[in-house]
């Protein structure tokens, strides 16, 4: 399969989850548009891991697998960032009452 | 479609919707990574993504019983704004996708044998087990700072 496809995919994933982020106002939706565009990042490593599997097989037998890795490391470092961001949410809402980020604008002042 | 499903997270009114939607995202991504041959990254992601983190997304919705609250109405032009700079950011990534040289390689589907379990818990263990160690250690800050934050004061 082309690699094309793949990054054309990948691209549409990513700009979904940045028009999401820029429109919503819901924390959690904006939370959840932030996994999107993860998943459309690891989408692309795992299909450039396969091209250069398949380009530099001959060379090196293991050839790739660290773009598989660095889509396992994404995968904890977004499990983290989850739980302490959902922690806060759940902090904010029990202070204001409310998710939505507008109400966040305090910080300016 | 996971383009579908991607539209529908962030077009439903309702956040459990949305979060429903975004699982099917997820398993979508996940029939990818099968059809590339990394199995083991497929049934992480299923594990991890449509399980884990799903259900916590779920659970703190429920919790706030956001469910029927309505989301107050946006500036319609800053919705606007919003969608027209995402575009522009998808067209400026194809066009650039266009000039590039890549485009005629190809990855190769449902064959080659690294995304298999034995290789890459190898490779994990050898050559990143510096890496893996202090992501452990990252999980535990993070599972600290959590209980830390959520706790009442």
């Amino acid at each position: 399969m082309p690699i094309n496809y793949y990054i054309i995919l990948s691209i549409a994933l990513f700009c979904i989850g940045i028009v999401g982020v820029l429109t919503r106002r819901n924390a959690i939706i904006i939370f959840m548009c932030i996994e999107l565009m993860l998943n459309a990042v690891n989408l692309l490593l795992v299909a450039f891991s396969k091209m250069h599997h398949l380009a530099g097989k001959a060379v090196l037998e293991t050839a790739g697998t660290d773009g598989q890795l660095f889509v396992f490391f994404i995968m904890v470092v977004a499990a983290a960032e989850v739980s302490v961001g959902l922690a806060i949410i759940v902090m904010m809402y029990r202070n204001i009452h409310s998710v939505d980020v507008n109400f966040l604008n305090r910080l300016k002042h | 479609m996971a383009l579908f499903g991607a539209m529908m997270v962030i077009t439903s009114k309702n956040p459990v919707y949305s979060v429903l939607w975004l699982i099917l995202t997820f398993f979508s991504i996940s029939g990818h990574y099968i059809l590339l041959n990394a199995q083991f990254l497929a049934i992480v992601n299923i594990i991890v993504y449509a399980g884990a983190i799903m259900v916590l997304f779920l659970f703190v919705i429920m919790l706030m019983n956001l469910n029927h609250t309505a989301e107050p109405k946006k500036n319609r032009w800053v919705k606007l704004a919003g969608v027209v700079a995402g575009g522009c950011l998808l067209l400026v990534l194809v066009a650039a996708l266009k000039d590039t040289e890549i485009k005629q390689q190809t990855a190769e589907v449902a064959t080659g044998g690294i995304g298999l379990i034995k290789n890459l818990g190898k490779e994990l263990f050898s050559t990143y087990v510096v890496p893996f160690e202090i992501s452990s250690i990252l999980f535990l800050s993070a599972m600290v700072g959590a209980v830390l934050i959520g706790k009442k004061d």
